[in-house]
């Protein structure tokens, strides 16, 4: 389950559990969809509860750089928990200054 | 080194069955006292090889997927991932990270990157039509 959350301009996904190839397609529907529909300024994506993750989640955070990108919006990324900072650092999407 | 402990898994090439697969071998790996980042280490790692079998061995259908997993006496978890799909045309090209053919699904390019760091030794092999089969290597460390 993803819980959102709109509030001065500012889009917050809650993302919890794990984040697999099988649940990503899902999520970027989701997630896509109410960015299409708030058009906010900033997407938020909160990993506090994500427990775990492969790089389907890495290909979910560079997917909504992009989308939120195209409606002129920026992307956030933060509470990256300890466990999934190895793949996060190992992916380099540290470079596209989204890690808050 | 002897091989302590083996088990087999034979499962559809379906995306529900990513997060089966590791954690079956997840619980496997657990006789060798594993910590806790190195069982995530090897979920990841089985993760990234299970949806590579999915989503391009078997991009034109689907098939079955082969784990075999062997626990050794020297601490090492072996983990052979194959299926009897597509095979890749290149494989050190496919290694490379960013790689990827499957842009339109968002995949990242770094299945094989994430192994290899992931894990101490990841070995490929594949043949066009025939299938490809990855296997990781981890040394589970003692605790003293």
């Amino acid at each position: 389950m993803i819980n959102t959350d709109f509030k001065d301009d500012v889009l917050t996904v809650y993302l919890s559990g794990e984040i697999d190839h099988n649940r990503a397609a899902g999520i970027r529907t989701k997630i896509d969809g109410r960015v299409n529909a708030l058009r906010p300024k900033t997407l938020e994506l909160d990993f506090s509860k994500v427990s775990f993750m492969d790089s389907s989640g890495i290909g979910l955070i560079m997917g909504r750089y992009r989308s939120v990108g195209l409606i002129g919006g920026n992307l956030r990324v933060v509470n990256i928990p300890d466990n999934l900072s190895k793949i996060v650092k190992l992916s380099g999407i540290s470079s596209l200054g989204v890690l808050k | 080194m002897n091989v302590i402990n083996e088990m087999h898994l034979k499962f559809m090439s379906k995306s529900s069955n990513e997060s089966f697969a590791r954690s079956a071998v997840a619980a496997f790996v657990l006789e060798l006292d594993p910590t806790i980042t190195e069982l995530a280490d090897i979920k990841t790692a089985v993760s990234e090889a299970v949806t590579n079998a999915i989503v391009h061995g078997y991009r034109r259908g689907s098939g079955m997927i082969y784990i075999d997993a062997k626990l050794t006496d020297d601490n090492n978890v072996i983990i052979k991932i194959r299926d009897k799909g597509v095979g890749i045309e290149d494989i050190k090209q496919a290694m490379q990270p960013l790689f990827t053919t499957a842009e339109s699904e968002e995949r990242a390019g770094l299945g094989f990157a994430v192994m290899q760091s992931f894990t101490d030794s990841v070995k490929v092999s594949s043949k066009p039509q025939k299938g490809t089969s990855v296997t990781l290597k981890k040394r589970i460390v003692p605790l003293r």
